[in-house]
């Protein structure tokens, strides 16, 4: 059977999540095609990291709420989710402070998909101060060292999507530029990027279509050239703010 | 040359205790787990090589070469079915479940194989010896030293320079972080205490052929391993060889001052070096 080029590489439907009583999700309707940029803006809380827990499969769902190129995924674990060509850059880097810098990079190509781009070469053509520091303890390079280790440790397994939760959180305007710069890198593989960000023009000039979510809803969705701040300040605080 | 002799020997006891300890630092390392029926294994192994060598007339290293892969199994097992169910931030319900273990193996075993003490017959190699110039030590503590020495190598050689190796490192650093990398957390434990049980089979044989052993005889071989890991440091196995030689340097010398004071005076090295360093001499890990 040919693949529909219609098919979304990524679909949640009515995605809902809690962390027991408390919902933070509230049926969140979402879709990735391979090879796009979507931005997931918001608020603190609105739910975004949580999204990114029940996509990865941290947070487990019904099969249905999470389908993978139509495959039901909501119940998989993290690591089958990851299997199927799904990587994540975690909110906060989460490097392996007992593995270097090139240990991390290799425990994130321990599955690896194909014959893709991604090696540990590429990944110090991509950054190269990594190369410099590859047998530093991960935890001991700067924040943004960190990020980029991070970045690589989810492109060694040649993902098709790769979700990057808050990758500028904490770091210095010049530094989240040299790691954006690594962006159009990465999608020239063909791997389709969710980025999570809370810096909204950041997002609209990389993105080609962004979600913003609101308390656990999707508020708004639109192409990034089409949306209007006006929109973005009313999907992002609530009409009556 | 008697305390040469005494601190000779005490080394070579100490390979028997890191031997002990090395599966129980082994599984804390990685999944935190303290598990109390260590010693019931150690125990339970040392019965398997036995039986096989009563059963196929097998010299007892064939024996444990035969035992270390059920005995893998029985711990990928026991990982799988159970431990792994009561992981979790609480540190209590393993080490209840532990306890239980320890508790229904030592009596499951005495129901089978009775109280009588036991012993893994080795021929000539019991008595056999080596003349090394000041000292004559026996050729069995000393293959037991050595094998200590070389697993402990071949321990760190899988931990730091395998794939497997450094997916134990990830888990025990981050779980969910290192599930997230592609990695199934249970099964990495699985695999971990599948190894730790074949290093107990290890312990089991040298145990077996050095002295009687019967079902009850678990928990203070467990006691001596904990003491072994705590005096090296939480998480260094090279450590855990250093602790063991301490105690066992401690139990011949107080073992040659007066016989009464052989398992004591090990006690009392291991509370000497809790006073002075209270985080054992190599610690590695943060918690």
């Amino acid at each position: 059977m040919q693949p529909n080029p219609d098919t979304p590489l990524l679909e949640t439907r009515g995605l809902t999540a809690a962390y027991g009583q408390f919902k933070a999700l509230f049926g969140i309707d979402l879709h990735i095609h391979p090879g796009e940029c979507v931005a997931i803006i918001g608020a603190n809380g609105a739910g975004k990291t949580t999204l990114m827990r029940a996509i990865t499969g941290v947070l487990r769902n019904d099969p249905g709420m999470v389908l993978h190129r139509s495959t039901p995924i909501g119940a998989l674990s993290p690591d089958q989710v990851m299997q199927r060509g799904i990587a994540m850059v975690p909110e906060g880097r989460k490097l392996f402070p007992s593995l270097s810098v090139e240990e991390n990079l290799l425990i994130g190509g321990q599955v690896r998909r194909g014959s893709g781009h991604w090696s540990l070469d590429a990944i110090y053509r991509l950054f190269p101060i990594l190369r410099e520091r590859r047998h530093s303890p991960g935890t001991a390079l700067s924040g943004g060292q960190q990020q980029m280790v991070a970045i690589g440790r989810a492109l060694m397994s040649n993902p098709e999507l790769l979700l990057c939760d808050e990758i500028s959180l904490g770091l210095a305007p010049v530094v989240i530029r040299d790691i954006y710069a690594a962006l159009p890198a990465i999608r020239d593989t063909g791997a389709a990027v969710v980025l999570v960000e809370q810096d909204i023009a950041r997002a609209l000039s990389v993105a080609d279509r962004i979600y913003c979510l609101m308390e656990g809803r999707v508020t708004l969705t639109a192409p990034s050239a089409e949306v209007t701040r006006a929109a973005i300040h009313a999907a992002y605080f609530g009409e009556a703010a | 040359m008697i305390w040469l002799d005494t601190l000779v020997q005490g080394i070579l006891l100490g390979g028997l205790y890191a031997l002990f300890a090395a599966g129980l630092s082994l599984v804390f390392g990685i999944m935190r787990l303290v598990n109390l029926a260590h010693g019931d294994l150690i125990v339970f192994a040392a019965f398997l090589i036995l039986v096989t060598v009563n059963l196929l007339g097998l010299n007892p290293f064939l024996s444990a070469l035969l035992a270390a892969p059920l005995m893998f199994a029985t711990g990928w097992a026991l990982q799988r079915l159970v431990l792994n169910r009561v992981l979790g931030k609480d540190i209590l319900p393993p080490l209840l479940i532990t306890f239980g273990l320890s508790v229904a193996l030592q009596n499951g075993m005495l129901e089978v194989f009775s109280a009588d003490s036991q012993r893994i017959r080795a021929g000539a190699l019991e008595s056999a010896s080596v003349d090394l110039g000041p000292v004559t030590v026996g050729t069995l503590p000393l293959l037991t030293f050595g094998s200590a020495v070389l697993a402990i190598f071949l321990l760190n050689r899988l931990f730091y320079s395998t794939a497997l190796g450094r997916a134990f490192r990830a888990t025990s650093d981050d779980p969910v972080t290192a599930s997230l990398m592609g990695i199934n957390p249970r099964g990495v434990f699985a695999i971990a205490t599948g190894l730790a049980m074949v290093i107990v089979t290890l312990a089991a044989l040298y145990l077996g052929m050095r002295a009687n052993f019967d079902p009850s005889i678990g928990p203070a071989r467990l006691i001596y391993a904990f003491e072994a890991v705590i005096i090296g440091g939480l998480g260094s196995l090279w450590g855990t060889l250093a602790g063991g030689a301490i105690i066992g340097i401690a139990q011949t010398v107080g073992a040659q001052i007066n016989p009464e004071w052989q398992i004591l005076a090990g006690h009392i090295a291991f509370l000497v070096v809790l006073l002075i360093r209270p985080r054992g001499l190599f610690p590695r890990a943060v918690d």
